[in-house]
């Protein structure tokens, strides 16, 4: 008997929807195995009946095994479809940092909704000034963005931005054999081979206006640590898994950039900014040096760590 | 006091509608799309369409919230705006940032940036039409919902399907193991790329693009013989509105380009006006309604105002695929141009059917794919030089590109800090959401009568959502 999975996606962008499509052969080696009952991406199940005709009151998804959610919670349909997929599914998944953390959407978590739309109805260049939308066809939006379990029960985190294919595989193949998935616990740092040298030389932190220090074509492991070259690298304080199972190092050192945290804190519940400027403070580098620290959040502003000034 | 918001998310269609008890149907999500709609149409007494709306339903605030934060990083912020399409954020940003700290890119740096930009309108044409439209030509508008999916060619076409999974899985990672990342990129930067490409990386990269070219051909011979040429006129003409158009065009001979250029907004009557990107908003506007989050752009140019009426449109024009083909002049690619022939002597120019979107898509793969071998085989790509000087500091720069889904605009202020402090973005798919509820309108009259509701008729309002690709 094939598992039933259902997926849907709230507060975010279908990048965790495309890293699952990026298993590839993969994909289509488990796919036998898995039954899909709703996935909007990919399939035209409706909420209110194929005909569109049912209670409006009553937002339909079948019963499943499994429950993929991606993207935070930030308005009311994102909370309905979010109470509705615990109802139908036995295991719910936090897929990538939008639903683990709030992701970068959770940015708008440092603003006042009002200023908002202010800005996008009445102050822009090109927009004819209008009332918010306000019909009731439109679900308003909740007070902040939700990390999913802040509203629902969370059976299993997949943070990443997106998340990396190996560990959705991982964790669907967990689930078919029965048992825990293993993901990583570790550091970004901790996997990554660059050379690290040791503390103190670097005093401060610079912008990312010029390229790192690398032998064009010499394989990461002969790079110098990017914070050791002076670049913000949130590789301390964010959780390791964007190298995949078989990955030379993190993904961005592959692009010679610096980390910007997108996996969240390496601990469910830590907090990226704290960590991080306890981090820079414990090899000897001036926090104040960090343009923007808010931005350290980036990622993870849900759970009320980013809020309106 | 959230439970008191409002009754429900999904709370009457139509406010009106309820109030006056007439039936309103929901399609509710619209799939296999990207993104986050709803259709309602509402029918009058005799069970006629009496008006059809299409509400974007999500507001995540990107301009408001990257204000504050240091130009130079906000290319890997706004790339979060579209998970199918985030090269296209990622370029169109890092040329506003130039714009704003009057970088300068070296000529290998350029060359990388549309390099990845055009590889990844690659995988994005596949994934559209395979994954996403296929199915309803494949297998039948009016199939099963359960089997009229991707999940349904796997089955029904086995070989093919694990053809084009490959094939795309592949392009995948070509950019990934250059660039490090494919979904959410990080590897362009202000002032240029991050890193050079070495001889080794682009001779592999060669090869397998050349694979990919045969792979286009294939796949518009495919659909031509299975598809295009087999669509009968309802077909042909679901969906389909009387629209100007808008696309990047090269500045020098009109032909098309996805990177960079001219932006060309051309009326009904196939005239045009060039304009470079810091003239946007001369040129387009913005509409809003109640009904939708997401706004309407027309073109302010034509002083026509805006109007959705299907015989007397107002503003309206069109962009993505249907659109580039329409503006340009000639494809500078020989494939493609030969394509773009076919089609033209077919369909005039400009073609107005809302389905031609779709063999629209296949020719622009096809001059994806040429355009990509072009690139590698130039010598200049492996230049280390790939970043320019970046001086954080006060500017303005706006940004373009030709994402799959349209022309997308990034407009950025900066401070003395180089901190933005305003942004404007007008995203591909919004400059067709005003269309888009005309052809929902168009399709919803022709296949509803009567009361007659079939989900079948409703896929084919869906399917000229579809083409749009939004």
């Amino acid at each position: 008997m094939p598992v039933k999975v259902a997926s849907e996606w709230l507060n975010s962008c279908s990048g965790c929807e495309i890293a699952i499509l990026n298993l590839g052969e993969t994909l289509l080696a488990v796919l036998p195995q898995l039954e899909f009952v709703h996935i909007p991406v990919l399939m035209d199940h409706k909420y209110f009946g194929q005909k569109g005709d049912g209670d409006i009151h009553h937002l339909d998804i079948p019963e499943a095994v499994v429950g993929l959610i991606s993207g935070g919670i930030r308005n009311r349909e994102h909370l309905e479809v979010a109470e509705a997929m615990r109802k139908s599914c036995q295991v719910v998944i936090a897929l990538g940092t939008c639903a683990t953390h709030g992701g970068i959407p959770s940015l708008i978590n440092g603003f006042r909704d009002e200023d908002l739309f202010e800005r996008y109805y009445r102050g822009s260049e090109t927009t004819d000034p209008h009332a918010n939308p306000n019909d009731p066809a439109l679900p308003p939006l909740l007070e902040r963005t939700y990390a999913l379990d802040e509203k629902i029960k969370v059976d299993l985190y997949l943070p990443g931005c997106p998340p990396h294919p190996d560990q959705i595989a991982e964790a669907i193949v967990a689930l078919l054999e029965g048992r825990s998935p293993n993901l990583p616990t570790k550091s970004v740092c901790d996997t990554c081979p660059t050379i690290r040298e040791g503390k103190g030389k670097v005093k401060k932190v610079r912008r990312f206006t010029e390229n790192a220090h690398f032998e064009p074509g010499r394989p990461v492991s002969e790079m110098h640590c990017l914070l050791e070259q002076g670049l913000l690298c949130m590789g301390p304080v964010t959780r390791a898994g964007c190298a995949g199972n078989n990955g030379d190092a993190p993904r961005c050192l592959i692009a010679r950039v610096p980390c910007r945290g997108c996996f969240g804190p390496v601990q469910h519940d830590g907090n990226q900014l704290l960590d991080m400027l306890n981090a820079l403070a414990s090899n000897g580098i001036d926090c104040s040096s960090v343009t923007d620290a808010a931005s350290l959040l980036r990622f993870s502003g849900a759970h009320n760590l980013v809020r309106a000034k | 006091m959230e439970q008191k918001i409002v009754e429900t998310a999904a709370d009457q269609a139509f406010a009106h509608g309820a109030c006056s008890k007439k039936k309103v149907i929901n399609i509710q999500p619209i799939t296999r799309i990207e993104g986050h709609a709803r259709i309602a149409i509402q029918l009058d007494d005799e069970g006629n369409v009496a008006d059809t709306r299409l509400n974007v339903m999500a507001l995540r605030g990107f301009e408001k919230f990257i204000e504050g934060r240091p130009a130079e990083e906000v290319p890997r912020i706004v790339n979060r705006i579209c998970g199918i399409c985030p090269w296209m954020h990622h370029t169109a940003s890092n040329k506003a940032v130039d714009g704003c700290f009057q970088a300068e890119v070296p000529p290998a740096g350029t060359k990388l940036r549309e390099l990845m930009q055009v590889m990844a309108q690659i995988n994005d044409k596949i994934l559209h039409f395979f994954f996403l439209a296929a199915p309803d030509f494949v297998l039948g508008a009016g199939a099963d919902y359960a089997v009229r999916n991707v999940l349904g060619i796997v089955q029904a076409a086995p070989e093919l399907a694990a053809q084009v999974v490959k094939m795309r899985q592949a392009g995948q990672m070509m950019i990934e193991k250059f660039a490090g990342k494919v979904i959410h990129p990080v590897v362009v930067v202000p002032g240029g790329f991050a890193k050079s490409m070495t001889e080794d990386e682009r001779r592999e990269l060669l090869e397998k693009s050349k694979e990919q070219l045969e792979f286009a051909r294939f796949c518009i011979d495919f659909a031509k013989k299975n598809i295009f040429y087999k669509l009968d006129p309802d077909t042909v003409g679901l969906g389909q509105i009387t629209s100007g158009f808008l696309g990047t065009v090269k500045a020098d001979d009109g032909s098309l380009s996805l990177f960079d250029g001219v932006l060309r907004l051309m009326k009904a009557d196939g005239s045009y006006q060039d304009f470079t990107y810091q003239q946007y908003a001369d040129f387009l506007g913005e509409h809003v309604e109640d009904w939708s989050y997401s706004k309407m752009p027309y073109a302010r140019a034509w002083d026509e105002g805006f109007s959705m009426d299907l015989k007397e449109p107002k503003g309206i024009y069109r962009v993505n695929t249907l659109a580039r083909l329409n503006v340009c002049d000639k494809i500078n690619t020989p494939l493609a141009q030969a394509e773009l022939e076919e089609f033209r002597k077919l369909f005039g120019r400009p073609a107005q059917s809302t389905m031609l979107y779709h063999w629209a898509r296949l020719i622009e793969l096809v001059y994806a794919c040429e355009r990509v071998l072009e690139l590698l085989e130039d010598p200049e790509i492996t230049d280390t030089n790939v970043r320019g000087k970046v001086t954080p500091g006060a500017g303005r720069g706006v940004g373009c590109v030709e994402a799959p889904r349209g022309t997308l605009i990034h407009d950025y202020s900066t401070d003395d800090n180089g901190l933005i402090f305003r942004a404007n973005i007008i995203v591909g798919t919004t400059h067709n959401v005003a269309p888009m509820n005309m052809s929902i309108r168009a399709v919803a009259d022709s296949v509803i009568q009567q009361g007659q509701v079939s989900e079948e008729a409703l896929n084919k309002v869906e399917m000229a959502v579809r083409a749009y690709d939004p």
